[in-house]
């Protein structure tokens, strides 16, 4: 109900458009991975999801950036039932990878931004490892490239008013980690099908 | 700002959902016929055409009854959206957000405060002086340099094109028109009605005779045929109209050909523009018709026009 809300909110406050050219916005276990530029994106990416969808798929975020003030904690906990990971000094107990792994469960997809932090300029920046080990340790889980696009803009990095531009989703073609591929080759795979989405 | 429902007013918008009505039925009628696939595809896009009509219509007609302030409502909501799509397809920088934030905050709203409020002096002048002057000095503040003109020049043509030029249509409400008192509201729907007439006809003169491109580089779809039998046919039904208007049948006629050229500019700018950031729409918002900018570009350039003749010819006697 409150969820249903927000994202009704987030979708017209932002005219996201959804586009699905490589797979379809269906229920079964994905990982969608996403370029990260705004505060915006996890909370965007989700809403653009059918409510089906969404009801089973769960933002991974920043927990330094969650856990602040008042409406954060409760929007991350309450409406994104989001992840909450520890970005800045990861210990055996506390290990983003293990809560994320967790989180998928059987049934759960999940929202990440493999870059780690918002980046200002055109192309992402390179991948964080955490796609790989994921991809490693679930090989039966889809993994879905999201270019997000004029997020950037609606609400950039370091300004806390937004412009009520039009953003768009554009999801791809599922990719898996192959047999006998290097991480550093993975990870380049991976970023490239992210950025192949751009329209020409 | 009171607007009463005349006879004339009830004629008028019965004859719009008449049209519409019977527009179905054709649509109905011929999609039942069609068999090829590219014509079963251009029926099926007139006929969510005539459905967004429908919702477009209803959405104006009830705008104009509730009085003056529906339609300044209405006009405001629809320019914030045009703005809206027009900056998406303009390539600005972060250095304008605050810029853009004025824009679409302060300067639109207040644009349409000015059409509320009837004040004719600072209406005329808020955007072209002081919006004008105003935008290049947030940018600069922001500090980036790169391609500042552009950007500056880009973000005052949509407020002029979006909220300056398409704010004239609702203020054709509050022009003081001897012995039309209390009218306005007729008159508004007259502009509305022969411009978008006009693109109907257009459409359907183009598509079914249409040979000769106009301008086949901007906009292939445009051809003599359309052009001529759209506007002679469309100014013939606003000449028509002259008893709903101030107007003699004559001075209806030369208003309507006005409105209807000016119509066929604004949608052959407004396609350069779109040829230009390599898009067909300016959106989806509207199914079957695209963005708002693309259902709205031939009133953009026909209200201003029809505003200042109106108010130049006939409001001082």
């Amino acid at each position: 109900m409150n969820g249903e809300l927000i994202a009704n909110l987030l979708r017209h406050g932002t005219g996201i458009h959804a586009r699905w050219i490589g797979c379809e916005p269906v229920t079964r276990q994905r990982i969608y991975f996403a370029n990260h530029t705004s505060h915006l994106d996890a909370a965007v990416l989700w809403s653009a999801l059918p409510a089906n969808v969404r009801a089973l798929t769960r933002p991974v975020a920043a927990r330094d950036y969650w856990t602040r003030g008042r409406l954060r904690p409760f929007l991350a906990s309450r409406v994104f039932n989001a992840v909450l990971i520890e970005r800045k000094k990861p210990t055996q107990n506390d290990n983003p990878l293990e809560a994320m792994l967790a989180a998928l469960g059987r049934s759960c997809s999940l929202i990440v931004f493999p870059e780690g932090t918002r980046n200002p300029g055109p192309d992402p920046a390179p991948f964080k490892s955490g796609l790989y080990h994921l991809a490693q340790r679930r090989r039966d889980v889809e993994l879905v490239p999201v270019l997000l696009e004029n997020l950037n803009r609606i609400l950039p990095k370091g300004e806390f008013l937004p412009v009520p531009l039009l953003g768009s989703a554009t999801f791809g073609h599922p990719i898996y980690l192959q047999k006998s591929e290097t991480k550093a080759a993975f990870l380049d795979r991976a970023r490239a099908a992210v950025t192949a989405l751009r329209s020409p | 700002m009171n607007l009463s429902l005349d006879h004339e007013m009830l004629w008028l918008m019965g004859g719009v959902l008449g049209l519409l009505a019977l527009a179905t039925a054709v649509g109905r009628w011929i999609a039942a016929r069609v068999a090829s696939k590219s014509a079963r595809a251009t029926v099926a896009n007139l006929n969510a055409r005539i459905r967004a009509w429908w919702i477009m219509v209803i959405v104006f007609a009830m705008a104009v009854l509730t009085g003056g302030i529906g339609s300044v409502v209405l006009f405001a909501f629809t320019s914030f959206l045009a703005l809206r799509e027009f900056i998406t397809l303009t390539p600005t920088r972060v250095g304008d957000h605050r810029a853009l934030f004025w824009v679409f905050f302060v300067i639109t709203p207040l644009q349409y405060w000015l059409v509320a409020t009837r004040w004719y002096g600072l209406f005329a002048i808020f955007i072209p002086v002081y919006a004008f002057l105003f935008i290049p000095l947030r940018t600069a503040l922001a500090g980036d340099c790169e391609r500042f003109l552009e950007r500056t020049a880009k973000i005052q043509w949509g407020l002029m094109v979006c909220v300056y030029c398409l704010s004239h249509a609702p203020a054709v409400l509050s022009l003081d028109i001897p012995g039309y008192r209390g009218q306005n509201a007729k008159l508004l729907f007259y502009l509305v009605a022969v411009v978008q007439l006009s693109d109907v006809l257009q459409y359907v003169w183009g598509k079914t005779l249409g040979r000769h491109k106009i301008a086949p580089r901007v906009s292939p779809n445009k051809t003599w045929e359309g052009f001529l039998g759209g506007i002679l046919s469309a100014t013939a039904i606003g000449a028509g109209l002259w008893w709903v208007t101030p107007f003699t049948p004559l001075q209806s006629a030369a208003l309507s050909l006005v409105i209807t050229l000016m119509g066929f500019a604004g949608g052959l700018v407004m396609s350069a523009i779109k040829r230009d950031r390599g898009v067909k729409d300016y959106g989806a918002i509207l199914e079957g018709h695209g963005g708002v900018m693309d259902r709205i570009d031939s009133i953009c350039f026909a209200a201003p026009v029809f505003f200042h003749l109106t108010r130049y010819f006939f409001t001082f006697p």
